[in-house]
């Protein structure tokens, strides 16, 4: 066992980690409003836009999302749509965690009792107003835990994009693993950068939830 | 002008007929009472003043204007007619102050600094300043329904509508709440309860109306509907509850 030779490529490494960091915030926070997009949409009176927010969620979740990568980046083009590998990675990634954030923010809105909505319509409130203050906050509370892990997946699952070479973490493992051929040695030091960015990722959402969550919990 | 009149209402749900052909008025300062079995009819009656529920048939018209949920105004309305549910409906994630506050912010128009004013005003009012920065899960449940009636006050209405706010409560916080509804009747507010109390409705109201079946049963003041009911119906319900 030698990681000597890894040394030589810190530089590409910590690129590769701040592009797999990329990809993952992009696709998070894309992801994250079109599930809270979604999930009104699932719960308005407009049949058409159910029936479309429907079939996305299920054609985005029972779909491995390496094809989904794939069609992005290679099929596209043939429409006259040609995006660069990051681009197309953080499309697909976007609207894979899209799909599954749906129906987490869809559970939370769901939890919400409909009197809470009829106390903020009696004040007066609008519908957004409504939304915003007073069903939102709590919603998103009581999803945030499937939230994180839902987040986690995505993490990870952004080695995927090594397919397309967006050059993340995984596809830099490739590269170097093919420059020393030390195979154990370079998975086993991106196994653990993997690790540690989950875990600091832990820390941070343990650190919004004491400070965006502070109300105690109903008994 | 009554303040509120309800002429001949007909509500459904499903095929259910909940109310029947209700006519009821209520005069500016009135209080009114409104008592009857489960599934009289009374609570539906009360959502419906403020359109939580939509009318099949007849009017409600509140200060002469015509009540429905589709009306322009509604939120407007809405602001100057209070309301206060059974089970409280604090919001948990907001503290006490921001609960009374919300609307006052979002709607009226009034900086952080006025508002914490109305706060500490609303709150005096129900006995509550010292809770002004707890959470409404630290609270009793006679607690959480006096700040669900200063989140009320603090938007200053004409009406307010009281829905079996005692029910969910443990009879030793029954009378603080009761206590807070006394004062807001002595100053003169125009309400309309639907109260299972029927000590608060003897002293307090001055007309008590019987719902039976989806109808305005009786009505009358609260000594002589108690003393001398006219139906076997009341008859039996006063004997029920005693």
């Amino acid at each position: 066992m030698n990681f000597q030779p890894l040394w030589r490529y810190q530089d590409q490494l910590i690129e590769g980690v701040l592009i797999t960091l990329a990809l993952t915030l992009v696709a998070a926070i894309v992801g994250l409003v079109i599930g809270v997009a979604g999930a009104v949409a699932l719960r308005g009176n407009f049949r058409p836009a159910r029936m479309l927010v429907r079939s996305y969620i299920e054609l985005f979740r029972n779909t491995p999302s390496l094809i989904q990568i794939f069609l992005i980046f290679f099929v596209l083009p043939s429409f006259g749509l040609k995006l660069p590998a990051f681009e197309s990675a953080a499309v697909a990634l976007s609207l894979y965690f899209g799909a599954y954030s749906v129906e987490i923010v869809r559970a939370g809105l769901d939890s919400i009792p409909k009197s809470q909505i009829e106390a903020g319509q009696c004040l007066g409130l609008t519908g957004w107003q409504v939304f915003r203050h007073i069903v939102l906050p709590p919603a998103m509370r009581n999803v945030y835990p499937a939230f994180t892990s839902q987040f986690v997946l995505l993490l990870l699952g952004t080695s995927l994009a090594s397919q397309v070479a967006a050059g993340e973490l995984f596809h830099v493992a490739s590269f170097i693993e093919s420059r020393t051929y030390r195979s154990f040695e370079v998975y086993a030091a991106i196994c653990v950068i993997y690790f540690a960015l989950v875990m600091a990722f832990k820390a941070l959402f343990a650190v919004i939830d004491a400070t965006a969550f502070r109300w105690p919990r109903r008994q | 002008m009554a303040l509120v009149e309800i002429r001949d209402v007909y509500k459904k749900f499903g095929h259910v007929e909940v109310l029947k052909g209700v006519s009821l008025d209520v005069a500016e300062g009135e209080i009114v009472t409104i008592i009857g079995r489960s599934g009289s009819g009374k609570s539906t009656l009360l959502r419906c003043i403020n359109a939580l529920e939509t009318i099949e048939g007849g009017e409600i018209r509140v200060e002469g204007r015509q009540i429905h949920a589709k009306m322009p105004d509604l939120r407007q309305f809405r602001q100057r007619v209070g309301i206060v549910f059974q089970a409280f409906n604090l919001f948990p994630h907001l503290n006490v102050e921001r609960n009374v506050t919300l609307a006052p912010l979002l709607t009226g128009g009034i900086g952080k600094a006025e508002a914490r004013a109305l706060a500490e005003d609303v709150l005096t009012r129900v006995g509550l300043a010292d809770k002004i920065d707890a959470w409404p899960e630290q609270l009793s449940g006679g607690q959480q329904q006096r700040v669900a009636i200063a989140r009320c006050l603090a938007m200053k209405p004409h009406l307010m509508l009281f829905d079996e706010v005692t029910s969910a409560l443990d009879p030793e916080l029954v009378g603080e709440v009761l206590k807070v509804m006394e004062a807001m009747a002595r100053q003169g507010m125009t309400m309309i309860l639907v109260t299972h109390e029927m000590g608060f409705a003897r002293n307090v109201a001055n007309r008590i109306v019987f719902m039976h079946q989806g109808r305005v049963w009786e009505e009358g003041p609260p000594a002589e509907l108690f003393a001398h009911p006219k139906t076997p119906e009341l008859k039996s319900f006063i004997a029920s509850v005693k």
